[in-house]
């Protein structure tokens, strides 16, 4: 998308706005890229370890991209891959190390998901698509923008299967304690089904703003067309 | 062969990389280090704490490791005492290799007369919702108290047993009852060792811990 923005230290002056609605819809890692299945699927349980999961990824994306992008100049391009994947495999194990020392409990429950965020291709995706050719600052918004939309589909999707599995959502009680828990949602099944279903409600969300774009465009070109043709009529 | 500029860049680009992470890394481990133990310990506490009856002492400072015959790692055996520095109860880690999902670890404090306290699993991978009733379903943890060697019948109720299984779920509860008894057998194995020994030598072997 940026790749005409090959010269470093001429970096494209993107409005801030574009680049989040970018990062956290239009271009999200979850509903528009599918990239980061392995933690969307494997720890989406609940609400709050989607949470979680999300918030651990979107600060080892803003640390990465940050870093990427400071250093963006210093690299030489054949060796930036083996570089970027340096930068944030030392990030994730310092939050993987301070989640064990300060958030136990969570760190026993997310577990090998943890370090397994190095391998999570949107995080090299975005250092390598992104930070390597904006500035720090730029990055920084491009970071929290797919941090956080990773996060909304990870709380989304976990929020969905506690809720359908469990009757409640962050722990809390939203069916009442007659509901039956339908265990299908917490198994693996459960999550393909859910994120089929939100998939397909992002696809027509997304076909309801093109709509409507198409229609404003439609509309102005009318409006266009009939001035254009009185202007000829009065001449 | 003759390195050139460009890839003498590349070399000390990477090098300064890795020293850089490498020492981020290990300041990070430094601050950590500390933390990382203590919330282990208070993990730990907090599960001896639901297993063990009252008790005076601190049972992981009350501790022995004993090597069994045939594992790689040693067994840490805690001690809960009472008022008169008797002890009421030994806990210890019993792992069931046989899960499901891969072992399931479970925590077991027994009397010294050979009946269980109480047992708790601290670790598994079961299905939600069918085998994680080891953790969940606290009549049946509940329904091990008391019960030894000879006053059981070590299965599940399908295997002929004195334990109930679970409703779609045979083979975790069926692991964990075998985890148990190989616990209680091995205690009884081994019990006069344990209860002498610790008796006589309480503040050294807890420094040797």
């Amino acid at each position: 998308m940026h790749s005409n923005a090959n010269d470093t230290n001429n970096a494209p002056d993107i409005q801030k706005g574009e680049i989040f609605a970018n990062g956290f819809w239009h271009n999200n890692a979850i509903f528009a890229q599918l990239l980061g299945m392995c933690p969307l699927l494997g720890v989406t349980t609940s609400a709050e370890n989607g949470f979680w999961m999300g918030a651990a990824t979107l600060l080892a994306l803003i640390c990465s991209n940050l870093t990427v992008s400071l250093i963006r100049g210093a690299i030489p391009a054949n060796v930036r891959i083996p570089a970027y994947i340096t930068i944030i495999a030392a990030f994730v194990s310092i939050i993987e190390m301070a989640m064990n020392a300060w958030m136990h409990e969570m760190y026993l429950i997310l577990g090998l998901f943890i370090p397994l965020i190095v391998v999570n291709c949107a995080i090299l995706g975005r250092a390598e698509a992104f930070a390597s050719k904006n500035t720090p600052i730029n990055s920084l918004v491009d970071a929290l923008a797919m941090g956080s939309g990773f996060t909304f589909a990870l709380v989304l999707l976990g929020g969905i299967r506690e809720l359908l599995g469990q009757g409640e959502v962050f722990g809390f009680d939203i069916f009442g304690p007659e509901y039956p828990d339908v265990l299908m949602f917490i198994l693996p099944p459960g999550a393909f089904i859910a994120l089929g279903f939100i998939l397909a409600g992002v696809n027509i969300i997304n076909r309801k703003m093109q709509e409507r774009k198409d229609r404003q465009a439609a509309a102005l070109a009318d409006i266009q067309t009939k001035s254009l043709q009185t202007a000829e009529v009065q001449s | 062969m003759k390195i050139d500029r460009e890839q003498w860049q590349m070399v000390v680009a990477l090098l300064v990389v890795g020293v850089v992470c490498t020492l981020l890394l290990a300041t990070t481990n430094i601050f950590t280090k500390a933390p990382i133990a203590k919330a282990e310990r208070q993990a730990l506490m907090n599960a001896l704490m639901q297993v063990l009856p009252e008790h005076q002492n601190d049972p992981i400072g009350d501790t022995r490791d004993i090597t069994m015959n045939g594992d790689k790692k040693p067994t840490s055996f805690y001690f809960s005492r009472n008022k008169n520095n008797t002890i009421n109860a030994i806990a210890w880690q019993v792992t069931a290799p046989d899960g499901y999902n891969g072992s399931i670890h479970i925590l077991m404090a027994v009397h010294p007369d050979g009946t269980i306290n109480a047992i708790r699993v601290t670790g598994h991978k079961e299905t939600p919702g069918l085998g994680d009733g080891i953790t969940k379903n606290h009549p049946w943890l509940n329904s091990f108290a008391s019960k030894s060697l000879s006053n059981t019948r070590w299965a599940v109720k399908k295997d002929g047993g004195d334990f109930d299984q679970f409703t779609g779920a045979t083979i975790t509860p069926r692991a964990v009852v075998k985890a148990v008894k190989k616990g209680l057998t091995m205690y009884a194995s081994m019990r006069d060792k344990l209860l002498t020994d610790s008796n006589k030598n309480t503040s050294e072997e807890a420094h040797a811990q």
